[in-house]
């Protein structure tokens, strides 16, 4: 069978600065090639390079053949046939990618007239159809709505269906799950197979996550720097790893999966940056297994195995840097320290829901936080865990601004924040330190980093700040010679360095952590995570650790509290929450999350949640997920379901240091 | 554990860093530019040309050499008299002196008032919000122009400062309002709130972080002052409501030179030169000192 797609050599640069150097690949029809790199690997150029999609000052050179038909320098005209009808494309952000004017089902109709002669009544029904099969329920009333009226997934789902409408032969996925929660992004993932199904297209799957890759792809290609430097089968790439930078970045994935903690392996330093052509391997400056030879010319992609290839000179060396066996030793024993750092009891936060322009008047309330309790113990480390719309960040907010809460207590290292006194709060302040998701936007990009480092020391009148910098500084792994930095001339993962050293600058006794990775690059990730670890086992800090991601919280909680639309769900040490989910939520969660692992992720059972989330305004009564839940639906009899509608579940202990709130909690291996 | 080094690190002794805070890294790149050091230099010679000038002259500006009227420049007369017999540069370095500083300090003197009216409405909200942007209002409305006119017999010999002042009284408003829009989106930023939670008090986190990342703004609003108090001044001088004789200022010796600027130009040049290079050096040190500001101007490091 000849390839649907060949890409061979394709070259594009900006100037003189190369973004994609060298890239080959071929597509067979029906097959899934996964594209995985970092932010600047040149991936998503290389994407809209193929769709003649790039602006007119880039230089593309090469070869693409769809059809065995030339693409590169093909006119413009011809090119718009082909986009949309053979090649059709899904983007990350459906947001901007979805006309705000017109209704999503007017958009669909507009793709499919652009390339079928069919009436604007045949387009439409064809619309619908499309909607009903990329799962969007009442797919005629939704047609007609417009794309603000959608939530994320449902918007990737339009977009995916927009992009089979004309049956292509490729589509190719820009991050298409980037932007969405896990467990809209299993649905997501879901229904790009099914479309692949009904369309028998060949898909190229661009994205960071390897575990998506894993479960999805039948061949990857990794990218490093522009350049494709290992391809092959899945099972190759990911079990006979040819390549430092591939299997660097396999050991430094958090996994949700595998016997406790298993320490990371970080990749050393940051991607380089493009145009800067350095004579050897791109990948010298961080690679563990670098020798002289490396340095004298870029090495090409050498042959490894039946169609695997890796750029790398010793890749018959290259070990998986994966600490598995040696994990580290078990956890001490399931006693929890005597001292409460933090203690949230009955929280509830709302916010007033407005409606009209003209005249803003109350239209409901939103719930953000309904309700919720944990403490946090000297030493330990809860993970706080929810989707958007969980409300994890609302009541992060709470116990940041040390308010007054509507109705509950937040309880802050011993002072009640209904009960502060000036003295007690400024005190407070300097106990308890927060570190922000982005790193980039929470340095003021107007000061040095000394004086960044140095403001709390002033602010608390801590003595001249000269010695602590140096001290902050060494201790967060960066150099003296960084203070006269400003934060944009540092790299995303030294900034991320620097907030957390502003954080134990005044040393603290709680560090709130707010999604610390989640705005890093992968192979940074791992870094910032084992200094966190490492910090707080020498600090001896207590985290309260707020992220979406299951598998980075894993690395580094003690115990973790999964929440959903304002509630606990599932709350308790994190081996038993991990290892047997009791609550029908935290299992939907847990396996949605895909493994880096291709044999594990194609042989799992996905427990996929049906429908959207409920709005946080207008909850359901009873149990909170109960519109979602799967054992709602699937196990439960008639009789048993009326519990669920009418009483909402308490959070009850089931067995040592786990609590679930679910009237018909069952533990449950899902990874 | 693959934390040794970092743990290694930690023991060391640290050497202590020489403190690069911001005042000396700001300067340090302020003076750094070509831009910077040439747009301080001219003003600088402006002011040693307006205040050290006179001493050699002469002349002083109240002079009136009877033997010649409407001169052209020559060794007597520097730059040539006016018709009245006055020495155009005497009259024209005292006009520097008194357009120098109106135009100087009306600009700071609004500027910082704007920063200040701006950025504290902007953050606490609330009630200072809303009498802070009640007073901008108000400001707004009133005729400007007619105000100073009705004020001008106040502005008589020696009462320059309180002109100055009502100058700047009727330049802030308009930069009040958008410091003020762009402090509250300022205020949700990651690292105001970073600010707050590591309990840094709100007026030095005004200082500290909202101001300084307005300064782009803020410079820039006060170059273009510079200019436009100079020039409020001289139209305001035009109608003989500014600068009162006898005393003089760029502004009124162009108006009084414009009528003979075509026959007589250096009673018109000299004036206006003087006061395209004041207004050019201002804006060339103002884009250099915005600069500086930006960590993300070329000339950083
Ligand atoms: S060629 Fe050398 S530096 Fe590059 S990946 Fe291989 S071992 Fe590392
Ligand atoms: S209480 Fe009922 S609806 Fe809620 S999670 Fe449990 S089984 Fe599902």
């Amino acid at each position: 069978m000849s390839p649907v797609l060949e890409v061979d050599g394709l070259e594009v640069a900006f100037g003189d600065v190369p973004v994609v150097r060298g890239l080959s690949y071929e597509l067979r029809a029906g097959e899934v090639l996964g594209i995985v790199g970092e932010s600047g690997a040149g991936k998503s150029v290389a994407a809209a390079a193929v769709l003649g999609l790039l602006p007119p000052e880039a230089k593309v050179s090469g070869s693409v053949r769809l059809h065995g038909r030339e693409l590169i320098g093909a006119p413009e005209r011809e090119l718009a046939r082909i986009r949309g009808r053979t090649v059709s494309m899904v983007f990350q952000d459906p947001q901007s990618a979805l006309t705000p004017v017109y209704r999503v089902g007017d958009q669909i109709a507009e793709a499919v007239r652009a390339h079928q002669r069919v009436t604007k009544e045949q387009a439409a029904v064809k619309a619908v159809d499309l909607l009903d099969l990329v799962g969007i329920p009442d797919p005629a009333r939704r047609a007609l709505a417009f794309p603000h009226e959608f939530s994320g997934g449902m918007r990737q789902r339009a977009l995916i269906a927009m992009a089979i409408a004309n049956d292509p032969d490729v589509i190719i996925c820009d991050e298409p799950t980037t932007a969405l929660d896990v467990t809209v992004q299993a649905q997501v993932l879901e229904v790009l197979r099914k479309a692949q199904c009904r369309t028998g297209a060949a898909i190229v799957l661009i994205t960071h996550d390897l575990g998506v890759v894993a479960g999805f792809a039948d061949r990857v290609l990794v990218m490093y720097a522009g350049r494709p430097v290992e391809t092959g089968d899945v099972d190759d790439v990911y079990y006979r790893t040819r390549m430092p930078y591939t299997s660097g970045l396999l050991g430094s994935v958090p996994r949700v999966d595998g016997g406790g903690r298993r320490p990371l392996v970080p990749i050393e330093g940051g991607p380089p940056e493009p145009g800067r052509p350095a004579p050897g391997c791109p990948f010298a400056p961080r690679c563990p297994m670098r020798e002289e030879a490396c340095d004298d010319r870029e090495p090409p992609l050498f042959e490894v195995g039946a169609g695997h290839r890796a750029a790398c000179i010793r890749w018959a060396d290259v070990r998986r840097a994966d600490g598995g066996e040696q994990a580290r030793a078990p956890r001490e024993p399931v006693t929890r320290g005597p001292r409460t750092v933090l203690e949230v009891q009955g929280l509830v936060k709302r916010y007033p829901l407005m409606r009209g322009a003209m005249f803003r008047r109350r239209a409901g309330t939103v719930h953000a936080v309904a309700g919720i309790s944990f403490d946090i113990r000297e030493g330990e480390t809860l993970g706080l865990v929810g989707e958007s719309g969980s409300g994890k960040t609302t009541a992060l907010t709470q116990i940041l601004e040390l308010a007054e809460p509507e109705e509950g207590r937040i309880v802050v290292l011993g002072c009640d924040t209904a009960r502060l006194t000036a003295g007690q709060r400024a005190a407070v302040r300097r106990d308890m330190q927060v570190v922000f998701q982005d790193p980039a936007a929470s340095l003021d990009p107007r000061m040095t980093v000394y004086d960044i480092l140095a403001e709390p020391l002033r602010a608390h009148r801590a003595g001249a700040p000269g010695r602590r910098v140096a001290e902050l500084l060494a201790l967060v792994g960066l150099d003296t010679a960084h203070a006269a930095r400003y934060p944009r001339e540092l790299s995303g993962g030294q900034c991320q360095r620097v907030a957390i050293a502003r954080a134990l600058a005044l040393e603290p006794r709680l560090l709130v952590l707010d999604e610390p990775v989640s705005a890093l690059d992968m192979s940074i990730r791992a870094g910032v995570l084992n200094l966190l670890g490492a910090l707080k086992d020498r600090l001896g800090l207590s985290y309260l650790f707020v992220a979406h991601d299951l598998a980075v919280v894993r690395y580094l909680a003690d115990r973790v509290a999964v929440m959903q639309l304002g509630r606990i769900a599932e709350i308790g040490r994190a081996e038993a929450v991990y290892a047997t989910p009791a609550h029908p939520y935290t299992q939907a969660l847990l396996s949605a999350i895909p493994l880096p692992d291709p044999v594990r992720e194609r042989s799992r059972e996905r427990i996929l949640l049906d429908g959207e989330p409920p709005s946080p305004a207008d909850p359901p009564s009873g149990c909170r997920f109960r519109t979602r839940c799967p054992t709602f639906r699937g196990v439960l009899t008639a009789e048993e379901r009326s519990l669920c509608v009418d009483a909402e579940p308490e959070v009850r202990p089931l067995g040592e240091d786990q609590a679930a709130a679910c009237h018909y909690a069952e533990k449950l291996a899902v990874v | 554990m693959t934390l040794s080094e970092e743990e290694v690190a930690g023991d060391l002794e640290p050497a202590e860093p020489a403190p690069p805070s911001r005042g000396r890294v700001l300067a340090g790149r302020f003076l750094a530019s070509r831009q910077g050091r040439a747009g301080v230099g001219v003003l600088a010679l402006m002011f040693v040309l307006a205040f050290a000038g006179p001493l050699f002259a002469p002349w002083s500006h109240t002079d009136k050499d009877f033997a010649a009227f409407l001169e052209p420049p020559s060794g007597r007369h520097w730059f040539g008299t006016l018709q009245t017999g006055a020495d155009v540069y005497a009259l024209t370095l005292r006009g520097l002196q008194r357009s120098l500083i109106v135009g100087l300090l009306a600009a700071l003197v609004s500027t910082a008032l704007a920063a200040l009216a701006g950025a504290f409405a902007g953050y606490f909200g609330g009630w200072t919000d809303r009498v802070l942007t009640w007073i901008t209002d108000l400001l707004l409305a009133l005729p400007a122009f007619l105000i100073l006119a009705i004020m001008s017999p106040l502005f008589g010999s020696g009462q320059w400062p309180l002109f100055v002042l009502m100058l700047a009284l009727f330049l802030w408003m308009v930069t009040a309002k958008i410091t003020r829009g762009m402090t509250i989106s300022l205020r949700q930023r990651e690292f105001v709130r970073a600010a707050r939670y590591l309990g840094v008090p709100p007026v030095k986190i005004i200082f500290s972080h909202v101001l300084p990342n307005l300064s782009s703004l803020l410079i820039v609003d006060a170059t273009v002052n510079v200019s436009a108090a100079i020039l409020a001044e001289t139209s305001l001088s035009y109608f003989g409501f500014g600068i009162q004789p006898p005393d003089v200022s760029l502004g009124t010796l162009i108006a009084d030179g414009s009528r003979t600027a075509i026959y007589a130009p250096w009673t018109f040049w000299f004036a206006a030169g003087l006061l395209v290079v004041t207004v050019l050096a201002v804006n060339v040190a103002g884009d250099a000192l915005r600069d500086a500001f930006d960590p993300g101007a070329k000339g950083g490091r």
